[in-house]
């Protein structure tokens, strides 16, 4: 056995086998990730509700499934789901993927609009009263999108953090390149040529997004610092000069 | 005899444990051009402010145009207003705010633009031409598609005048609009007010601490002090004959 030798054609065989896998890597990335960021937004509103009980249950679930580790709720979702009464069923292990992952990462997201959202300056919010905008029109005209471009670089880096979870979904059998890479090792007693691959795959493909997204961090800061000179100001005072002028 | 367009009723307002305004009664005529001055901390500000639905009262009532603005009625009684009755009767409002409050992700002719269309439902079209017209009423013409991020302080605020003019208020209000701007910018805002305060139809209200400015435009003047209107009446009145000595000391450090 020389299985500790690097072999340049295990390397070659075993290279168009994971790559088939690379499909489903991506498609359960971008399925997640769409469903992380739909459902973040209803996190943001559930988390504002005027009645505070309400609110405070929602952010401690928020809270919870952000305390508990990704794999747990996986398991907990493909394995566990479909046992509780009434309300369980069975899902595929891609389905069960897309939520369990993409509830995860809503929490985070959810935060991460928050925050943008919070960002905005209280004179903004101002000026659509003064000048009568409807609840919807205040939110969709003058609100998001000053909210959700400057989150946008946190946004991508949360994406490039879940792609690097996502092999997660082995563990329930979603055939991705981890998957895929098992199996060929368990087949043919080799590890580290089809190991290393997946290693590499998963460098190309996020490298250069953590670069991209960098590049556009920086663009970002560049176009909001040019701000009204509202920005500059913190809300408590411009709390006190409204309470006292 | 002429109605008032907006009636102040025994408006108190605390923020806390202070009361900063403790009993305004105020009527303002359509058209009448009042200005508010006082010592900061006075709560000048906070009059417009409720006024704007910015601010709740206390306690007390705002009337505007023959309607309760913090209260609507509900079988019979009083009840606090609900967001609909609120966006129904500050319709008539319009407001000038210190630190301009543009929306920095719209060209200055969508800033424009917006409400009209999204709030009052006017034609794409109408609502282009009329921005255009006060754009260059307010001298910027040239800059329909620039950001506001490109303007100078004085410029940003001619645009949020005529942001606010748009609408067409019946009421309009200025909080202590150059109070911001650079002393070389100040010009070019008060002359805007100027004409449009010569225009005439429009009830205007300015918190301020451009004396003679107030002195020039104003037919009311306000002294606020201690959360009441101390003093009030023709600029002249108010502004030399006066013989409250608050005012007059507030009066004097303008005087150099």
């Amino acid at each position: 056995m020389n299985t500790g030798n690097w072999q340049w054609d295990t390397f070659f065989e075993a290279f168009p086998l994971i790559l088939e896998g690379l499909g489903i890597t991506l498609g359960l990335t971008v399925a997640t990730y769409l469903f992380a960021l739909i459902f973040g937004f209803v996190w943001t509103l559930l988390s504002a509700v005027r009645i505070k009980p309400l609110r405070w249950l929602f952010r401690w679930i928020m809270e919870f499934i952000r305390s508990t580790p990704p794999l747990v709720q996986l398991f907990f979702i493909f394995f566990a789901w479909p046992m509780v009464p009434v309300v369980g069923f069975a899902m595929s292990p891609f389905i069960s993927a897309i939520i369990g992952l993409g509830v995860h990462f809503s929490t985070y997201i959810g935060e991460v609009y928050r925050s943008g959202i919070e960002a905005v300056d209280k004179g903004q919010w101002e000026a659509a009263r003064a000048l009568n905008f409807s609840t919807g029109h205040k939110w969709s005209k003058i609100i998001i999108p000053q909210a959700i471009p400057p989150t946008i670089p946190m946004l991508g880096n949360y994406l490039i953090i879940m792609f690097k979870e996502i092999p997660l979904a082995s563990t329930i059998g979603v055939a991705g390149i981890l998957n895929l890479a098992n199996s060929y090792g368990a087949a043919n007693f080799r590890y580290l040529e089809p190991l290393t691959i997946v290693a590499i795959l998963f460098l190309v493909l996020s490298y250069p997004s953590a670069i991209l997204i960098n590049k556009l961090e920086r663009k970002m800061n560049r176009r909001f610092d040019k701000k009204e000179p509202t920005g500059s100001k913190s809300l408590s005072e411009e709390e006190k000069e409204g309470a006292v002028s | 005899m002429t109605e008032s367009i907006v009636s102040y009723k025994d408006v108190h307002k605390s923020f806390g444990d202070t009361e900063v305004l403790t009993g305004i009664n105020l009527d303002i005529k359509p058209a009448e051009k009042v200005a508010v001055i006082g010592p900061s901390g006075s709560g000048k500000t906070t009059i417009i402010r409720m006024l704007m639905t910015l601010e709740e009262p206390t306690s007390g009532n705002i009337i505007v145009d023959g309607s309760n603005l913090w209260h609507m009625e509900k079988n019979g009684q009083l009840v606090p207003a609900n967001e609909k009755h609120l966006r129904q009767v500050r319709g008539d409002i319009g407001m000038v705010f210190q630190h301009f409050n543009l929306f920095p992700h719209m060209t200055i002719l969508d800033n424009c633009m917006s409400a009209p269309v999204h709030v009052q439902k006017v034609d794409k079209k109408e609502a282009k031409q009329l921005s255009i017209e006060m754009l260059e009423k307010v001298g910027l013409g040239d800059k329909l598609d620039s950001y506001p991020s490109q303007l100078s302080g004085g410029q940003k605020q001619r645009v949020a005048m005529a942001r606010a003019l748009v609408m067409r208020p019946k009421v309009m209000l200025f909080d202590e609009v150059t109070s911001a701007l650079d002393p070389e910018l100040v010009g070019e805002v008060l002359e805007v007010i100027r004409d449009i305060a010569k225009e005439g139809e429009m009830a205007m209200v300015l918190v301020t601490h451009e004396m003679e400015f107030a002195r020039d435009i104003a037919d009311r003047v306000l002294f606020l002090d201690n959360g009441v209107i101390a003093e009030q009446g023709p600029p002249a009145d108010v502004l030399e004959n006066s013989t409250n000595e608050r005012l007059q000391s507030f009066l004097h450090r303008f005087r150099s």
